[in-house]
């Protein structure tokens, strides 16, 4: 039972939000509601209500159906090709954030070993994550294209993935170098008097005291990979994941208003699928994590 | 010329400090934690070092450890520098809280520095059980130390502390966060121990009982500037049973190291 309570909390707050959709939907006022919108002018005014008009707010039951259904006789249905495109941005993503991965915990070694590295690098690092996803994709678009020309492959979804490893690593590389930072002075000291050098002191303890601190920023670091793909696809224009299919989709909702829900819940499914595994990555090492607040 | 039978290394001290000082911070703000501190341990011999807050006890043996430098004076454990004792494995080391690492267990705990000097797994783990019988901890071999209490766990700090057969044990307060039930049995537990394995002990300690019941020589400290005002020899032997808290000359010793250690806040007051 105790167990069992969290997923019947998560099933109750997804129940929530679809009645809460629901509910405006069938009690909203057609045309939403605006504030100080001037008669006769249209895109006048705020609106802080959506309308609730099936073209605007289609049911919840309406965007699964959807999913089921081609697009005509004799196409596949829905799901085939946002299950395509899910795989496609999983993949990216998940290789995004291994690169995340890498270059956060090399970033962070270097950092705990070298006080100047860190004073030199953690500003860079931290003014890295205000230039806009939007401007620094095309760069590196035209790098890859670059590299590309010059004879070296470089497909598309190697682009998506560096941009992906962009948002990831920054969460990774603070969370590390607070985590390689973590030992109590007396198990330093414990370490120190055995005679154990930096290699053995890395290994031994500040590794395995980083766990708790790596775990949390690494779920930050997967969601931020998957919505660093997501944007990245758009941006660099490349087919086939779900990023491109969320905007192609969105062209055709006023004649089919369910329709881009279907790769909306797929962007949705590879984020509970990146946070999942980071959840079970944290329950495989759940010995280093003792003495961690239950968060 | 006269042929000894006894090892060599019987005939170094433990320790010898000679005019010993550590200075914390610099020129105007320049604290003295310790001054000139003469002091020599025999091998084998276990010796409390007593005194308030901030009579420089814990740096004195921290500087024993060579966990930090002394600013003046020499420093010789076993003979070598306090570096190279603590590169030889010469002492084990026990701290107020058991600095147990929380993602290992019992057994991974006490066996942390063997692993770190490489002794071969089939003699580890022997070792390790050994240890972990000898501190009574066969039962909770696999547990983890947050299902330990303060006193199973200072018992595995005991029993890493002594993992590696060090001729010195390094003990600082080591059973001032537990309470006094589970303090006295520890402490007939340590001079088991001790007495066992016949390592000489440099004891950091507030309680003045604690200190007169494990050691052959009771050293008194002062703080401003932090130093040796009185040593005390409490000749009882090494056997020591749990009767001996009861008996009178028990007493009279506590009472001599209480009078010794009450010389000095007197002047301390007179400072004010």
């Amino acid at each position: 039972m105790r167990r069992a309570l969290p997923w019947i909390w998560g099933a109750v707050g997804v129940v929530a939000v679809v009645a809460i959709w629901e509910l405006y939907k069938w009690l909203g006022p057609v045309d939403g509601v605006v504030l100080g919108g001037i008669e006769g002018q249209a895109g006048s005014g705020f609106r802080i209500l959506p309308r609730t008009g099936d073209l605007n707010m289609p049911h919840v039951w309406d965007m699964f159906t959807r999913l089921g259904e081609g697009n005509g006789p004799g196409t596949p249905a829905l799901w085939v090709s946002v299950l395509s495109g899910l795989v496609l941005t999983l993949g990216m993503s998940a290789l995004g954030l291994v690169i995340g991965l890498v270059v956060g915990v090399a970033l962070a070694l270097a950092m705990q070993r070298w006080r100047v590295v860190e004073w030199g690098i953690l500003p860079w690092v931290v003014v890295s994550q205000t230039v806009p996803l939007i401007a620094f994709a095309p760069i590196i678009a035209r790098m890859g294209t670059q590299i590309d020309k010059a004879g070296f492959p470089w497909p598309g979804w190697l682009s998506v993935a560096l941009i992906a490893s962009y948002l990831a690593f920054f969460p990774i590389a603070v969370g590390m170098l607070r985590g390689l930072a973590s030992p109590d002075p007396i198990h330093l000291d414990l370490l120190r008097s055995y005679g154990a050098g930096y290699g053995k002191t890395l290994v031994k303890l500040r590794l395995p005291a980083s766990i708790p601190y790596l775990l949390p920023a690494l779920r930050l670091g997967a969601t931020s990979a998957v919505v660093g793909a997501v944007v990245a696809e758009v941006s660099i224009g490349m087919p086939g994941g779900l990023g491109r299919m969320i905007i192609q989709l969105a062209q055709s909702a006023s004649a089919d208003p369910a329709l881009p829900y279907g790769p909306i819940f797929g962007a949705v499914l590879v984020g509970l699928i990146a946070a999942g595994s980071v959840a079970l990555l944290g329950a495989i090492l759940r010995n280093y994590r003792r003495g961690e607040a239950v968060a | 010329m006269r042929f000894d039978t006894r090892p060599v290394q019987d005939a170094v001290p433990a320790v010898r400090a000679v005019g010993v000082g550590r200075t914390f911070g610099k020129r105007s703000k320049a604290v003295d934690a310790i001054t000139a501190v003469d002091l020599e341990i025999a091998a084998g011999e276990f010796v409390s070092l007593i005194g308030p807050s901030g009579c420089g006890k814990s740096t004195l043996m921290r500087l024993i450890a060579d966990l930090d430098a002394p600013t003046s004076g020499t420093l010789q454990v076993f003979g070598k520098t306090a570096r190279a004792a603590r590169l030889d494995q010469e002492y084990g080391i026990a701290f107020q809280q058991a600095g147990l690492l929380p993602w290992r267990t019992v057994l991974q705990n006490i066996a942390l520095p063997l692993e770190l000097h490489g002794m071969p797994y089939a003699e580890r783990a022997e070792r390790t059980e050994q240890l972990a019988d000898l501190v009574g901890l066969t039962d909770f071999r696999d547990h983890r130390p947050d299902q330990l209490s303060g006193g199973m766990q200072q018992r595995v700090a005991i029993a890493r502390a002594i993992a590696e057969k060090p001729r010195l044990l390094l003990m600082d307060e080591p059973f001032g966060a537990l309470d006094e039930m589970t303090r006295e049995r520890m402490q007939g537990e340590l001079a088991r121990i001790v007495a066992r394995t016949g390592a000489a002990a440099v004891f950091v300690t507030h309680s003045i009982p604690e200190a007169v019941f494990l050691s052959d020589r009771v050293v008194v400290m002062s703080p401003r500037p932090g130093r040796i005002v009185a040593e005390i020899e409490v000749p009882f032997g090494k056997d020591r049973a749990e009767l001996l808290r009861e008996s009178p000359e028990f007493f009279a010793k506590v009472t001599e190291v209480r009078e010794a250690l009450h010389g000095a806040p007197v002047e301390r007051a007179n400072e004010r």
